[in-house]
């Protein structure tokens, strides 16, 4: 381009101009535009490598190894004395019917160690097994059954392949003889993977192969039903005011701003409140669903809040004219009109808040429901713990078998997450208004 | 007479099935037989800068345009009128493209500038709209200062090196639009500080930085006062010496003040197209003439 | 029991409502027209006089009851143990309440402590049968008062719309007592902490050390608390969720908003927000057993000392966890922008990515940057992916590899487990949750503040 044109910018061709620099822009448009793709891609990787890292890591957790023990239900060992008095059929000594048919199996097996080792290829939980048995059936005494044992963790791992075998002995949980003992009992068909109901039906425990998610299934059900008795209503009362009866004032503002700064007040400080002023001012039980519910409905408040006021935003004026009109009172009217059309969109606010209540775990350690309970919880003032919290607890421990259960715990939390969610969703499609 | 139409319209129909052959069916006459179906008036131009031949816009299903041709003659403003709804800003936005940021709108038909087909794919959107600029129904100044806002476009098409070079650009642009005056002193300020008319006109200036061929107006004083009006008017014309003004308006005082020619729509056609004195004094379809004089609008 | 007794209670209300609904149409003579309200708020009127000072009562009871027994008991208890000091007595306390629901006590109970149990039960065996006869004749009462006061005159819907009214506003001030029961709850413990450890230490110390004096004139009975390293620390792991977290979500909803077909955007938006749907407990497995490891061992193989729980792992997962926060608050102001900047931009030449960056961005910065600080103080508060995944020994350093503490780990970590109310190391836990909520509020309410002149500004 040369002085003349210069001298006077407007004067000059803009197409030439233009196309000079066009090939240059068309190629940071194409980068910037990939940088968006990126962008996205990443995040839908993380998304599906932790669904992914999760479900291949949880779902063996679902099956659980049996090894099929004969068993003599020997009537001098359960009931010497012949009464099939119930006191004595419970405090038999059934492992030790447990020992007498795994050393069957296994007779050439001697020495203390080497008999220790076989016993430990199947659970502590089969003596309990029998005993429930027995328990249920006195008949069996006397009788011989093969009964599908629980094997123990070691065993399920390995049978799960996930002991590396190459290994050097000392470095294994379990032993050059115990998996001898293991392929002989797989080859002749007396171990079995079976679905692990146990996972579902039991409480905690310190034997990964007899711990289950109930009592915390239990636990994270006591709160949220407290949350959900808490904070619905009052969350819903609060909308009502604020959006139909409050007057604009510093105060309903000082309200407002209240609501929305608690709404991002990090979760922990909820628990430290919790703690100050549940337990160590009014004298609660720690590590009861009570104040767990207490603690999580103050947190759910201001999501049920804020989504009551959108719903009731959304229902038109005309419709509280109309109800004033005929002479309903201001609180006929929204009883009768407003809040059942706000009703859905409260309930799907309330959902949402609800399922992260249930994702909730921050604050419920510092209310004490961390504790090891093995009890499934009955009451509200039971100790319990929640399901997160759970998998908090085991994902510390370091066995293997337990990491394969705190995935599928977190598989299970999370299929209660995706059903609350859609449920919110399907609630939201079904009663949407356009007015 | 009849033959020829169809005869036509099979050609153009072919041609524009077959996009290299497009050129040859501009040979003009036929192709005014064939309008004049629909349209009443010269569509033609002697020195025309852009031509529309038989253009359709569909948006999703429905058809918004239907089979529209006209020409725009070189350093002329012609003004589109019509009752709202009637179609004349789709057919100003397919002027530039800016359609194109609408996903279900679809064009068809021919619109070229000067020798290049518009819609071809060889044509790349960035460089017409630098050459076809658009200012808009209602002002919207970027969220700059005056100064930024009038930079932008020399910025981005990379058409000035240093800061001396753009001072001045910046400054014969506002001059142009009448503004340098009223504004010489805050080019700093926020270009949104400015009242509603200087807005527009800063949008203008903003227009002109760039050098367009030929300026696109979308309603540019439906949202002004009566005295930001008539600078914007007074502006218009003096820019016609060295652009190609295309005015949308429902103002038919402002068509007739600002215009030489008029094109007049309705429901996606386009009735009647002339001089804007013989469209005002003398309409020659019974729509236009019940449009001016003001039996439905 | 209790419960029992609130379900009765219940249903002697609801039974209360047809007694008041029938009462009132005898009144009436059977003509409505003669009553001052509806039937059915005479019902309502009447189950309210039946349930609220029941409940009332109820609740005080349950409230007093339990401290109320153990006073009674204590002082029935042998002198050598009613005198002892008090936080021995809180033992014995927690011993007996122990022996009295059953549970293992921590040596073989004493005849003394077996008779005070005895003597727990039977007084709470008599407090709960008084229970029952005092809540539920007060019911009944109140059934009775109402039924009399009954009359066509009555204006029963204003009466039942009051009650409704002050339920409403007692509703609505539960916001603020929350918000007063954190702040009074960690500023009382946070003051009795600066009378045994120095404002001054607390904030500017270097040394964080809780469990065991460093020094022996270390003031307090234990221990460091010398804050710096923990916010540092906090500061470390937040910053590198945010490098991840802001260029991804912007970017994301950029491309979201700006480039995606419609059908693209249905899919991939709420996909993303599956992110934000995760419990955090699930992001801090996925942190500690899966990404640190992996890190861990990319870095041994390029020879480096990586800490096996490092800053950068729990960074990194955080910053993933707030992605979709960054882009759906991000996505909010982008649309918020006019569509007529765009078009002016367009309409002068300029492609997507020059509008966005010049036209876009700028437009939409205070918006951004107030999301961007709301996504740093849910960073700074996160608790559960630093308590699995960060380290545990305060560490003064800004080098990712290694492993650092935070503010939300440490008050984890000291408010587990045994606790005494007044040792520095549990009340440090709320100085740490004081500046923590003090910080979080700060950013809160400048965000909400930009945030809103932003809309403002487009409005």
């Amino acid at each position: 381009m040369n002085k003349t044109a210069s001298s006077n910018p407007l004067q000059r061709d803009i197409k030439t101009i233009v196309n000079a620099g066009l090939v240059r822009r068309h190629a940071a448009e194409r980068r910037f535009r990939w940088y968006g793709l990126i962008a996205v891609t990443l995040g839908l990787a993380f998304v599906v490598l932790m669904f992914g890292n999760i479900i291949s890591k949880g779902y063996p957790a679902f099956w659980q190894t049996y090894i099929q023990v004969p068993i003599q239900f020997d009537p001098a060992v359960i009931d010497p004395e012949g009464k099939r008095d119930s006191q004595a059929l419970q405090s038999a000594d059934y492992a030790a019917l447990v020992r007498t048919g795994m050393r069957r199996m296994f007779p050439a097996v001697e020495g203390r160690m080497e008999l220790r080792a076989l016993y430990g290829l199947v659970s502590s939980a089969g003596a309990l097994d029998l005993q429930k048995r027995v328990l249920q059936n006195p008949d069996l005494i006397g009788t011989e059954q093969t009964i599908w044992l629980l094997a123990s963790a070691n065993v399920d791992t390995l049978i799960k392949g996930n002991i590396d075998r190459s290994l050097d002995e000392t470095l294994r949980p379990i032993k050059d003889d115990q998996i001898g003992w293991v392929d002989r009992l797989q080859s002749a068909g007396q171990i079995e993977k079976q679905f692990n109901t146990i996972l579902f039906n039991s409480g905690d425990s310190r034997e990964p192969e007899q711990a289950g998610i109930r009592g915390a299934l239990m636990g994270s059900f006591y709160t949220l039903l407290v949350t959900f008795l808490l904070s619905f209503p009052i969350g819903v009362a609060t909308a009502v005011y604020l959006e139909e009866f409050a007057p604009k004032n510093r105060w309903t503002d000082l309200i407002e701003v209240n609501i929305n700064n608690l709404a991002a007040v990090p979760s922990i400080v909820f628990g430290l409140l919790g703690l100050a002023v549940f337990i160590n001012f009014f004298g609660l039980p720690r590590s009861a669903p009570l104040v767990g519910g207490l603690v999580l409905s103050l947190m759910t408040l201001p999501v049920i809040i804020i989504a009551g006021r959108a719903a009731l935003t959304s229902v038109p004026p005309s419709i509280r004219e109309a109800a004033l009109g005929i002479g309903a009172s201001k609180l006929q009217m929204v009883g009768h009109h407003v809040l059942p059309l706000a009703m859905p969109g409260m309930l799907t606010g309330s959902i949402i808040g609800m399922a992260r209540a249930l994702g909730e775990s921050a604050p419920l350690l510092m209310i004490g429901m961390v504790a090891f309970i093995v009890d499934v919880p009955k009451g509200l003032t039971d100790p319990a713990t929640v399901l997160p919290v759970q998998i908090y607890l085991w994902s510390d421990l370091p066995e293997r078998a337990f990491v394969e259960r705190t995935s599928a715990a977190i598989m299970v939390l999370l299929a209660f997450m995706i059903v609350m969610n859609g449920l919110a969703i399907i609630l939201r499609k079904r009663f949407e208004r356009r007015w | 007479m009849s033959t020829t139409i169809i005869e036509v319209k099979a050609s153009l129909d072919h041609n524009l099935a077959n996009p290299e052959t497009r050129q040859s069916a501009l040979s003009s006459a036929q192709i005014t037989d064939y309008d004049h179906r629909q349209t009443v008036g010269k569509i033609t131009v002697d020195n025309p800068k852009m031509i529309c031949r038989n253009v359709n816009v569909y948006y999703a299903e429905k058809q918004a345009i239907k089979h529209v041709s006209l020409d725009i003659g070189a350093n002329e403003v012609i003004a589109f009128i019509g009752p709202s709804g009637c179609g004349k800003s789709t057919v100003l936005r397919c002027l530039n493209r800016m359609n194109d940021t609408i996903p279900i709108c679809r064009v068809t038909g021919e619109i070229r500038l000067e020798s290049e087909d518009i819609y071809d794919k060889k044509i790349d959107v960035v460089q017409l709209r630098a050459r076809v600029g658009m200012v808009f129904q209602k002002p919207n100044p970027f969220p700059k200062s005056i100064y930024e806002n009038v930079a932008y476009g020399p910025r981005i098409h990379g058409m000035v090196n240093g800061k001396a070079e753009m001072d001045e650009l910046v400054r014969a642009s506002l001059e142009r639009a009448g503004l340098l005056k009223e504004v010489d002193k805050r080019m700093n300020e926020p270009g949104t500080s400015l009242s509603g008319g200087q807005q527009q006109r800063l949008c203008i200036a903003r227009a002109i930085a760039v050098n367009p061929e030929v300026i696109l107006m979308d309603e540019p004083c439906s949202a002004l006062d009566p005295i930001a009006t008539a600078k914007i008017e007074e502006l218009i014309d003096e820019l016609r010496e060295n652009y190609t003004i295309v005015i949308v308006t429902h103002s038919m005082q402002q068509a007739a003040r600002v215009s030489q020619r008029t094109a007049y729509f309705h429901l996606g056609d386009l009735i009647e197209i002339g001089e804007t004195d013989q469209i005002f004094t003398n309409p020659r379809h019974k729509l236009t003439e019940d449009y001016i004089t003001g039996r439905f609008g | 029991m209790v419960t029992s007794l609130f379900l009765s209670l219940l249903l002697l209300s609801v039974g209360a409502y047809y007694l008041g609904r029938k009462r009132a149409f005898t009144v009436a003579n059977g003509h409505i027209r003669n009553l001052h309200s509806l039937p059915s708020f005479y019902g309502s009127y009447t189950a309210l006089w039946c349930l609220l000072p029941a409940l009332s009562i109820f609740a005080l009871w349950v409230t007093f009851q339990q401290g109320f027994i153990i006073d009674l008991v204590v002082a029935g208890m042998p002198p050598e143990l009613r005198n002892l000091p008090p936080d021995q007595l809180n033992l014995v306390v927690n011993d007996l309440k122990n022996l009295v629901s059953g549970n293992f006590v921590s040596s073989a109970p004493d005849p003394a402590m077996l008779a005070a149990a005895d003597h727990y039960r039977h007084l709470r065996t008599l407090g709960h049968t008084a229970l029952w006869v005092t809540v539920l004749s007060l019911g009944i009462l109140g059934v009775v008062h109402a039924w009399r006061a009954i009359s066509p005159n009555l204006r029963a819907r204003n009466r039942v719309e009051q009650v409704v009214n002050v339920f409403l506003i007692a509703s609505s001030t539960i916001a603020i007592f929350t918000t007063l029961g954190i702040v009074l709850s960690v500023v009382f413990e946070s003051i009795i902490f600066f009378q045994k450890v120095p404002i001054s230490e607390f904030l500017f110390g270097l040394q964080w050390s809780p469990q065991t004096a460093l020094r022996a004139d270390q003031t307090g009975s234990s221990g460091a608390f010398g804050s710096v390293p923990l916010f540092a620390g906090t500061l470390l792991i937040s910053g590198i969720a945010m490098v991840i977290a802001v260029p991804i979500g912007l970017m994301s909803a950029l491309f979201l908003s700006e480039y995606a077909t419609p059908k693209f955007r249905a899919v991939a938006k709420p996909a993303l927000e599956v992110l934000a749907g995760i419990p955090t407990v699930v992001y801090g497995f996925f942190a500690a057993l899966t990404v640190a490891p992996f890190i861990r061992e990319i870095g041994t193989s390029m020879g480096l000392h990586v800490a096996s729980e490092s800053a950068l792992a729990a960074g990194l997962v955080m910053g993933i966890m707030i992605i979709p926060f960054v882009s759906s608050l991000s996505d909010d102001v982008i649309n918020a922008v006019p569509q007529s900047m765009r078009d002016g931009s367009y309409a002068l030449g300029a492609t997507k990515s020059e509008t966005i960056k010049r036209v876009l961005l700028p437009a939409a910065l205070p918006g951004i940057v107030g999301s961007i600080l709301l996504a740093v103080s849910r960073a700074i508060g996160e608790t559960m992916i630093v308590v699995m995944a960060a380290g545990l020994s305060a560490n003064l350093t800004a080098n990712p590899l290694e492993a650092v503490t935070t503010v939300t780990v440490q008050i984890v970590t000291l408010l587990t487990g045994d606790q005494e109310f007044d040792s520095p190391k549990t009340l440090a836990a709320f100085a740490l949750g004081l500046m923590l909520f003090v910080v979080t509020l700060i950013l809160n309410i400048i965000a909400l503040q930009v945030v809103r002149k932003y809309r403002e500004q487009y409005e």
